[in-house]
């Protein structure tokens, strides 16, 4: 009997059978996908980068890997792409010390 | 200043793949892997142009590799250069040969390759006789050897009185990415000497002096975007460095040689090859760089590549050696072609002069 796991990278190959129990939006979702990673007002690596940071960020795996493999064929290094986890994980960090602002305000109101 | 060599020849290594036919047989199947795929000579004939064998258009190239001796011995060489290859270097006869053929014929362009073709000492005389001739020279120099020894430093105004077009690797604008490859120290070298290029006269927008740099891949992925990856390339040289260059050629990494070593000792041979076949693009056929050069070897012997003539390939038809160069017979045979070759196909295809397609 085979390993039961789950995030089998294996799985990443078939991330286009999505549409098969939703052919319509599916298709839709493709085209969209493929229309937003095409070099815009941001070029091809800086949209892998961006999609780098926000997979660390939802902690998607296959995203992970897709993305290590699409910055570094897009042409960024290790440092840039360090950096773009950085600031995923930087805005994480700061989004949660943020609430601290309600935190302090909420300790004021009931302190002396 | 100094390089750390990356890897060793496979010749010095005495590894199985040495032997060209060795690497043949894992490229079809029946070493070392038992995959097999779709043949290519047969995805070829499926294209509408070329569906009786691929055939070349006019020579234009003459590519000229005078042999195997380099300063750097680089992880993915398809050449198995390096400082130990001190045998298969070209000779003064077989140059003559070259420079007769030449004269005779009206092919515009010679390109010098290597190893490092600077360390062949008929180097300066073969491109001063080509330049007699009125040929178009280019040469693709490391880079490195302009700093590696002190009677190399006047390469740079060697290659400008000469008019050459400099084609130069830089794997990447950082360090870590190309020493990676190319040998630690080599990206820091490699600047230096862009640095010394660029005080000639080379990669500046108002010189006729070319500078081009070529892109590979430092790992097992394909190329992206060329035009995306040069203005990347540009603008970081220029902050980093304060350096300057013409074009950049973005090239696909052949699985051949150190490279097919490396994708077999890394378990990744199977799934780089693979993706190479999916990225098949029936368009870039017709821009093939065999179809407009004839390669030659530091021998003498002819080949439809610098590719096949590292696997061995001589160009089909008896006459395969400088002696029986034959321009019309050239002009008419079909090309050789092997598993290797969907390297110059995927995505927006490969050359020595970068993407052949958009």
């Amino acid at each position: 009997m085979s390993e039961k796991k789950y995030f089998d990278p294996e799985d990443l190959k078939k991330f286009g059978s999505i549409t098969e129990w939703q052919k319509s939006m599916g298709d839709k979702f493709f085209a969209w996908y493929g229309e937003v990673m095409k070099e815009g007002a941001l070029t091809e690596r800086e949209k892998a980068l961006i999609a780098l940071a926000v997979a660390h960020t939802v902690q998607c795996p296959y995203c992970i890997d897709a993305y290590t493999s699409d910055s570094l064929a897009k042409g960024a290094d290790e440092e840039q792409m360090m950096e773009a986890v950085h600031v995923a994980a930087a805005i994480r960090a700061g989004s949660s010390l943020v609430f601290s602002t309600q935190m302090m305000n909420h300790a004021k109101n009931m302190t002396m | 200043m100094g390089i750390h060599q990356r890897t060793k020849s496979l010749a010095s290594r005495q590894n199985e793949l040495a032997d060209t036919f060795f690497q043949l047989k894992v490229l079809n199947g029946s070493a070392r892997s038992d995959k097999r795929f779709p043949a290519f000579s047969e995805m070829v004939k499926k294209t509408i142009e070329q569906q009786e064998g691929l055939k070349p258009s006019r020579i234009e190239i003459f590519q000229v590799n005078v042999g195997k001796l380099c300063n750097q011995s680089c992880a993915h060489c398809h050449v198995d250069a390096g400082p130990d290859r001190k045998e298969e270097n070209m000779s003064r006869e077989t140059f003559e040969l070259c420079l007769d053929i030449l004269s005779r014929y009206d092919i515009p362009t010679v390109d010098i390759t290597g190893g490092a073709p600077e360390m062949n000492p008929n180097f300066r005389w073969f491109v001063e006789e080509c330049r007699k001739l009125g040929k178009h020279i280019l040469n693709r120099c490391n880079l490195t050897i302009i700093m590696s020894n002190p009677k190399y430093r006047d390469l740079p105004h060697f290659f400008a009185q000469n008019n050459i077009e400099v084609i130069s690797s830089l794997p990447h604008y950082s360090a870590i990415r190309t020493d990676s490859q190319r040998g630690e120290g080599v990206f820091n070298d490699s600047i230096e000497a862009i640095r010394l290029l660029n005080e000639v006269g080379y990669g500046k927008e108002d010189s006729d002096l070319k500078l081009n740099l070529v892109y590979n891949p430092t790992g097992t992925f394909l190329p992206g975007n060329q035009s995306a990856l040069e203005a990347d390339f540009k603008k970081q040289l220029a902050r980093k460095y304060d350096v300057v260059f013409n074009d950049l050629y973005a090239i696909t990494n052949m699985p051949i040689s150190r490279f097919l070593d490396y994708l077999l000792e890394s378990g990744q041979y199977e799934s780089y090859m693979q993706s190479l076949v999916d990225a098949f693009n029936p368009g870039a056929v017709a821009g093939l760089m065999c179809r407009n050069t004839i390669s030659v070897s530091f021998d003498g012997y002819l080949y439809d590549c610098d590719f096949n003539q590292m696997l061995d390939l001589k160009i089909n038809g008896g006459k395969t050696h400088l002696k029986d160069f034959d321009l019309s017979e050239l002009e008419s045979r079909t090309i050789v072609l092997n598993q290797h070759c969907y390297g110059c196909t995927a995505g927006a295809g490969s050359s020595c002069g970068g993407q052949v397609a958009n």
